[in-house]
């Protein structure tokens, strides 16, 4: 039983893309700067249909965090750590917290991205606490 | 400036109420239940079928229908000439009566039944209920990581206590304050009296949250009839009046949310208030929803009942609960009243009617004047709150 997938589409492609080259890449837009997560067709800041991918730190805190003890599916083993991380560059995303024991996490904690093989040759953007 | 909704306040009116039996009803279909509910929220109205040409309802999950307003018309033989079902989670109830209300003031219909019913406890396979929670999420970028639906509220949890220094105990007070209330109601599904230890001792499911931080998994339909405040007040002596509708939207997705601590409950609530020229301080009672206890928690700060980050202490102090400052879902509330899914919180509503026609037995709040109940669906993302009253002045 595989984990569930992100079903890509042609806007999303390139974050996807970029998580396989161990990279995480946001989209900022060329009339207002900003940058967006999730990756849309047009900014939803301005309405700008000029976006250009952007790396980004892969750096961020802790917004909040659960630790899931009812697997959602058998390919979920859990306890497992699901995490709302708000990036450096201000945007917020929904991920998983790995390396990390039941009590350490804390929201606020300084947390660092790394890429993780998802099945069916998808990879991942999940998080590790970050050493000062 | 927004539109008050002058011409609503008080036009409106409920004059029948009608809950079918909840929990474990197997062999019984949501459209069973729902045709059910309406039939007897049309005969407590003193109403005929035939005197009904408006219905809205919604899809349940147990019995997923494309059209699911037209097929319990069709089941019961009506013919109205509005006709919708509304799909917004949890809100989807009062999303329906507020649109109700418009259609009677815009005289697209007269006499409206909404009616609403799933099976969730019994007509979903235990793969399917899964199913269902793994469908919640946005589909790429949140349900990958297999949060379930108690983890998307634990985590507004968590935050409310990083933020605020709320503890299990006081989330813990939600639902004993709603027990206690369930105990006085004998349609309630969960009526033995339950203690802080026994919810912070019940098995953690998605921490912070514990079995007992979560609500029922319900079979169970419920129905109201509304029609103009003039035809109400002919046809009953006891019409319950909508004083206040607001609503407010600001995400889908819980990673979307700009606030986890803040919800569009605030607007929803200010909006109704504003419609109803009352204030949190004039209400007798209050239904909240309450599919998890932080739920509970955000709404009655963002509500306007006490200060935002003073939930807890406002928990604490035992207004919730019967004979409290501001008891908190007279019913049991889905914690543990009922929650047949998207239907739930018609519950809240019917039993806020019993509450203002003085009818509710035991758990009859005394001198009860104005109520408000709230619904959000989605995770915190759609709120709609109403302001109901003995009086339609």
């Amino acid at each position: 039983m595989n984990k569930l997938l992100p079903p890509e589409t042609e806007v999303s492609r390139p974050f996807w893309d970029a998580c396989k080259q161990g990279e995480l890449q946001l989209q900022q837009c060329q009339s207002c700067d900003r940058l967006q997560f999730y990756p849309r067709a047009i900014c939803s800041h301005c309405g700008g249909e000029g976006l250009l991918w952007r790396p980004v730190s892969g750096r961020g805190k802790l917004a909040s965090y659960t630790i899931v003890q009812r697997g959602i599916s058998r390919a979920y083993e859990a306890p497992y750590y699901v995490v709302l991380v708000d990036l450096e560059e201000g945007v917020r995303m929904m991920s998983s917290l790995v390396e990390c024991e039941p009590g350490e996490a804390e929201v606020g904690a300084k947390v660092e991205v790394l890429f993780q093989d998802w099945g069916e040759g998808h990879v991942l953007p999940v998080f590790k606490l970050r050493d000062e | 400036m927004a539109n008050p909704g002058s011409q609503m306040r008080g036009k409106v009116a409920f004059i029948g109420a009608a809950d079918t039996e909840v929990g474990k009803l197997p062999g019984r279909t949501p459209m069973e239940l729902c045709a059910e509910a309406a039939l007897k929220a049309i005969d407590d109205a003193g109403l005929k079928k035939s005197d009904v040409d408006g219905l809205l309802s919604c899809s349940s999950m147990a019995q997923p229908l494309m059209y699911p307003a037209e097929a319990l018309a069709e089941y019961l033989q009506m013919f109205p000439r509005y006709c919708m079902a509304v799909g917004a989670g949890g809100g989807t109830t009062f999303s329906a009566i507020h649109h109700a209300a418009s259609a009677i003031v815009t005289g697209m219909a007269d006499v409206i039944v909404v009616a609403m019913a799933d099976s969730m406890r019994s007509g979903l396979t235990r793969d399917q209920a899964m199913q269902v929670q793994a469908t919640t999420g946005h589909p790429e970028f949140e349900q990958p990581y297999g949060p379930t639906v108690p983890a998307y509220y634990a985590l507004i949890a968590q935050a409310h206590m990083a933020e605020f220094g709320t503890t299990s105990e006081q989330l813990a007070g939600i639902a004993v304050a709603c027990r206690e209330h369930a105990c006085l109601n004998p349609a309630a599904q969960m009526r033995d009296p339950i203690t802080i230890e026994d919810v912070v001792s019940s098995r953690m499911i998605a921490d912070p949250l514990h079995l007992l931080d979560c609500s029922l998994v319900s079979d169970g339909g419920s129905a109201v009839v509304l029609c103009s405040a003039e035809r109400a007040a002919e046809l009953r002596d006891d019409p319950v009046y909508l004083l206040g509708a607001g609503e407010g939207h600001t995400h889908e997705h819980i990673s979307a949310a700009h606030s986890l601590t803040t919800s569009a409950a605030k607007e929803a609530g200010e909006r109704a208030y504003q419609m109803a020229g009352l204030g949190p301080k004039d209400m007798s009672f209050a239904q909240l929803y309450d599919c998890f206890t932080p739920t509970v928690l955000v709404e009655l700060e963002d509500l306007g009942f006490c200060a935002k980050g003073e939930g807890g202490a406002f928990v604490d102090s035992g207004a919730l609960k019967p004979g409290g400052s501001l008891p908190v879902n007279t019913h049991g509330g889905l914690l543990s009243h009922s929650h047949p899914g998207n239907p739930g919180s018609m519950f809240a509503l019917t039993e806020s009617i019993w509450q203002l026609r003085n009818t509710a037995g035991e758990r009859q709040v005394s001198n009860a004047q104005h109520g408000l109940v709230h619904a959000q669906g989605g995770i915190m993302s759609s709120h709609t709150a109403l302001v109901l009253s003995r009086d339609g002045g």
